[in-house]
């Protein structure tokens, strides 16, 4: 297995397990947009797509494995790759023009990342423990799990995260998606403008869908009665 | 033909050697809008002799942008803000009078400096000796056309062997990869027959040496393209890649 190891820690293998890890988590996101969207139909909705979750678990959790596994190497690679990439030029430049030349996400992918590890850190602080680890007897009631969400979505300052770290997510899935394909050699005079396009369109909507739950939840809900 | 002189501030890079600490220091020009940027320099070495001074040491050949010896970074952009030209070919005119440019060497690890703006790139020539060749049997001429190719594939080769191998994308690039140049040489082989005995072994070998070079990785951020002089496509880049990821997967060698 020697080779593998060493295939995947070259300068292109690092790239494609960064792409391999952000395609899969690309895919996730949509399914958790999918179960995000039950909370616009109210408790009843919400709370049964988390049973239905609860009653599939033993696939859910082999689900979060990879889950797991794929956030544990997208971070370590994507950390790795870029203290190899700032030792490649240990001299800076004193004028840098690289505003002219390319985006501004794909050139700050690694702090946009950073950003959005702070904010998964707190994300699964809070509902994923509380969603399967902790249960005070006070929330035991029939719409808990939308209640807790509810709960911290009407807390102004942890809705504005929430948006805020969303418009975030939008700017690092510009760039991932479509550098995924470039990574896996797919760069096609014809489909690559198409795939660019689907990129913008799917980082914006993902953005604009999972920041409208905390939007609406802040400004425009009345309570669940 | 030519206008009036332009006034211009130079803040040209300084380095005595590749192991001494380096600093911009100022001149004060006035030159032909019709004089290359090399010309200026020249010009500039000139009245330094003159004055008993050591001149700005930089690298220059052909000087009509296909030899990819001349090479530096003009306000930020290597070969200048002008799209698709070497250094040589980057006229004073694009300048405005009373401007202050910037003139650094390529920065990369990968790129020692040797003086002034020389930088020692024979990182590049290790990367092509690891595998940027084919073997050819000795013995007779081959007839011409003996191998057919057809016209859209012997484009693609010879777009990629535009490249003239001068390291402005590892300048460009914020992490100093050299892929754009790697891509380029791995795909103008794949592509043609006589390239094909040896793609899988020459691509790995290839990345292997560059990394080993101390270049970066890419982060897809296309810089290289936007500065390359011969408009080198990332395109090769996505070649290289599928053609490492398939040798990796496919080929037998586990020593490369």
């Amino acid at each position: 297995m020697g080779w593998l190891l060493r295939s995947m820690n070259s300068s292109i293998g690092k790239k494609f397990v960064m792409a391999i890890t952000g395609s899969f988590l690309i895919i996730f996101l949509i399914v958790h947009l999918i179960g995000n969207l039950t909370l616009y139909f109210g408790p009843e909705a919400f709370n049964g797509y988390v049973e239905t979750l609860d009653i599939i678990k033993p696939l859910i959790r082999v689900i979060e494995l990879v889950l797991l596994l794929s956030f544990v190497y997208h971070i370590i690679y994507g950390t790795w790759l870029w203290i190899e990439n700032k030792k490649a030029r240990p001299v800076s430049y004193k004028i840098n023009a690289s505003s002219e030349n390319s985006t501004f996400s794909s050139r700050w992918m690694f702090w946009i990342g950073s950003i959005i590890f702070i904010f998964l850190v707190i994300h699964l602080s809070t509902f994923f423990y509380r969603f399967n680890f902790y249960d005070p007897e006070g929330l035991a009631d029939q719409n808990k799990y939308y209640n807790i969400v509810v709960g911290f979505l009407q807390m102004p300052w942890y809705s504005i995260l929430y948006i805020i770290a969303m418009i975030i997510l939008g700017l690092h899935l510009h760039h991932g998606f479509q550098s995924a394909f470039q990574t896996f050699g797919w760069n096609h005079k014809k489909y690559t403008p198409l795939i660019k396009a689907i990129g913008r369109i799917y980082a914006i909507g993902m953005a604009g869908a999972f920041a409208s739950i905390p939007i609406y939840f802040l400004f425009f809900y009345g309570g669940s009665q | 033909m030519s206008s009036e002189n332009l006034n211009l501030t130079l803040k040209i890079w300084r380095q005595k050697s590749p192991t001494s600490v380096g600093s911009f220091e100022e001149f004060k020009v006035s030159v032909s809008p019709d004089a290359s940027i090399l010309e200026m320099l020249d010009e500039l070495n000139n009245d330094l002799e003159r004055e008993g001074k050591i001149p700005v040491a930089f690298e220059s050949d052909c000087r009509e942008g296909i030899c990819g010896t001349c090479g530096l970074v003009i306000n930020g952009h290597p070969h200048g803000k002008i799209p698709k030209i070497a250094t040589c070919q980057l006229h004073m005119r694009n300048f405005k009078n009373g401007e202050t440019i910037y003139i650094e060497p390529f920065r990369a690890k990968a790129f020692p400096v040797i003086k002034d703006l020389i930088v020692d790139r024979s990182g590049m020539d290790k990367v092509l000796q690891a595998g940027g060749f084919i073997s050819v049997n000795t013995g007779g001429v081959p007839d011409a056309n003996e191998i057919p190719i057809s016209k859209d594939v012997a484009s693609h080769a010879m777009d990629a062997a535009e490249c003239i191998g001068c390291g402005a994308c590892v300048a460009a690039c914020k992490n100093a990869s050299a892929m754009l140049f790697v891509g380029a040489k791995v795909s103008q082989y794949s592509f043609l027959p006589q390239g094909q005995p040896e793609r899988f072994q020459r691509v790995q070998s290839m990345v292997a040496k560059m990394d080993e070079m101390g270049f970066g990785s890419c982060t897809n951020t296309y810089a290289c393209e936007a500065e390359c002089p011969k408009g080198i496509s990332v395109i090769n880049i996505a070649r290289m890649n599928k053609d490492f990821i398939s040798a990796k997967i496919k080929s037998e060698l586990t020593e490369v």
